[in-house]
């Protein structure tokens, strides 16, 4: 899989009613990333919460779920 | 094109009924609106069924026809649509088009959906596939999440707040409460909306529509046959359908809704009306930032007054333009397939002059918005006094 590089938080939400299949991730963060590229896609946040227009890095695909990480 | 006019009107409660089956509900919604016409199933050509998710709910598939013969309609086409939370407006704008056209005289339409059987992590499963599952379903979007991420993104944009979105909970409830078929009968403080147990941030369970089982008809007619039927016709001046892409992240503005604006468009155009004419409105309100955005895409106020011009109660019974005398989806209940044909059947009440407690004085000229998804189906509605 590609690394998707880095991007900017377009909106986010942190999920707490979940789908069966993610009744164990709650709390979790949920957001669309601006890729640098301009394309948007939606993945997950770990670590640190992050906000609309908080830079982000790709982290890892889980089960072809992308995750980021807020940028320090 | 012919004048098609709504004859006959037919609705169950809304709620959870863990004793009735879909194919019950269905049926009694469909007999109540041939009996408010005084309409025989031996009359009926065309039988629409609106269902989003019964081989889901309840695993029965071909439901148009189990429902209709169940009714005594047999031999008419009799089909099911489905477009998400839309599936009973496309259902009815599919309905309106044919007899429009010429194709039959009349059609009864029915929306239906059986939900309270299921789990909420089912019910919130089953209704995600109205999202995209290769992309933010997968990565855990429920349609919660993405009405939270839609609000988040007008909260930045336009300084949409917490308080304004917890007053059109407020808002409806209180409509709600007046309205006899409502799924959720009370009221809520501004208070309570705000200290809900959080769904997916920043709406918590106040900003949310419920899980309701529930059905609704309507019955279709010709203008010119309008009177064999009814001394009460309302005419359907405008109506359209419209699409966009379904998932979130692939549309260019989420805080707006582009095939509403579309629809709504191209509704307008047909009734020959403006926005400010309309007297009063049904919109789909399935969270509370679904109903502001509404009113901004339908044309009642401008981009991003949406909250402002709701916390200041010009959308209730008494205000300027009374939006969801019903209740609306948050307390009236959302049975997703029933909810379109709902809100032609809760427009044509206010027309008729017989809303009960909830009556606006200013009742000719009302617009119904059914929502399929997070925005990728729309229909729009306009509908006169005949």
């Amino acid at each position: 899989m590609n690394n998707l590089g880095s991007g900017t938080v377009y909106t986010e939400t942190v999920v707490w009613s979940p789908p069966q299949e993610y009744v164990n991730d709650v709390p979790y963060q949920l957001a669309i990333i601006e890729l640098d590229g301009g394309r948007r896609i939606t993945g997950r946040i770990d670590g640190d919460r992050a906000q609309i227009g908080d830079r982000v890095a790709f982290s890892d695909f889980r089960n072809n779920v992308p995750f980021f990480r807020k940028s320090q | 094109m012919r004048q098609v006019a709504v004859v006959g009107i037919g609705k169950t409660a809304f709620g959870a009924f863990p004793d009735r089956d879909l194919r019950s509900l269905a049926v009694e919604a469909g007999q109540k609106a041939l009996e408010n016409a005084h309409a025989q199933p031996s009359q009926v050509e065309a039988f629409h069924l609106g269902n989003f998710a019964g081989p889901s709910f309840v695993g029965q598939n071909h439901l148009a026809p189990y429902v209709a013969s169940a009714m005594g309609i047999i031999g008419t086409p009799a089909t099911r649509f489905e477009a998400a939370c839309a599936s009973s407006g496309a259902a009815f704008f599919h309905a309106v088009s044919a007899v429009a056209a010429g194709l039959y005289d009349v059609i009864l339409v029915t929306g239906v959906e059986k939900m309270t059987s299921q789990s909420t992590p089912k019910v919130t499963e089953i209704l995600a596939g109205a999202g995209d599952l290769c992309g933010e379903v997968r990565a855990g979007a429920t349609f919660p999440a993405l009405f939270a991420m839609i609000a988040r993104r007008h909260m930045y944009q336009y300084g949409t707040t917490r308080e304004q979105l917890a007053a059109v909970a407020v808002k409806n409830h209180q409509n709600g409460a007046k309205n006899p078929l409502a799924h959720m009968r009370k009221i809520i403080t501004m208070e309570q909306a705000l200290n809900g147990k959080p769904i997916a941030e920043p709406l918590t369970v106040y900003d949310c529509s419920l899980i309701s089982d529930g059905a609704a008809a309507v019955l279709l007619a010709p203008l010119e046959r309008a009177a064999e039927f009814t001394d009460k016709p309302v005419r359907v001046l405008g109506i359209a359908q419209t699409s966009d892409y379904v998932a979130l992240d692939e549309k260019d503005d989420i805080t707006t809704f582009r095939a509403v604006k579309t629809s709504a468009e191209k509704a307008y155009k047909m009734a020959g009306v403006k926005p400010s004419d309309i007297q009063f409105a049904e919109v789909h309100d399935c969270f509370t930032i679904a109903e502001i955005i509404a009113i901004e895409d339908l044309g009642f106020v401008t981009k991003g007054e949406g909250g402002p011009y709701s916390l200041a109660g010009r959308t209730c019974l008494q205000g300027e333009l009374p939006v969801n005398t019903s209740g609306g989806l948050k307390a009236k209940g959302h049975p997703v397939g029933a909810t379109g044909v709902g809100q032609i059947g809760d427009v044509v009440q206010q027309i008729r002059g017989e809303a009960g407690e909830r009556q606006v004085q200013r009742n000719s000229l009302g617009l119904a918005q059914n929502l399929g998804g997070s925005g990728a189906t729309s229909v729009v509605t306009i509908l006169g006094a005949a």
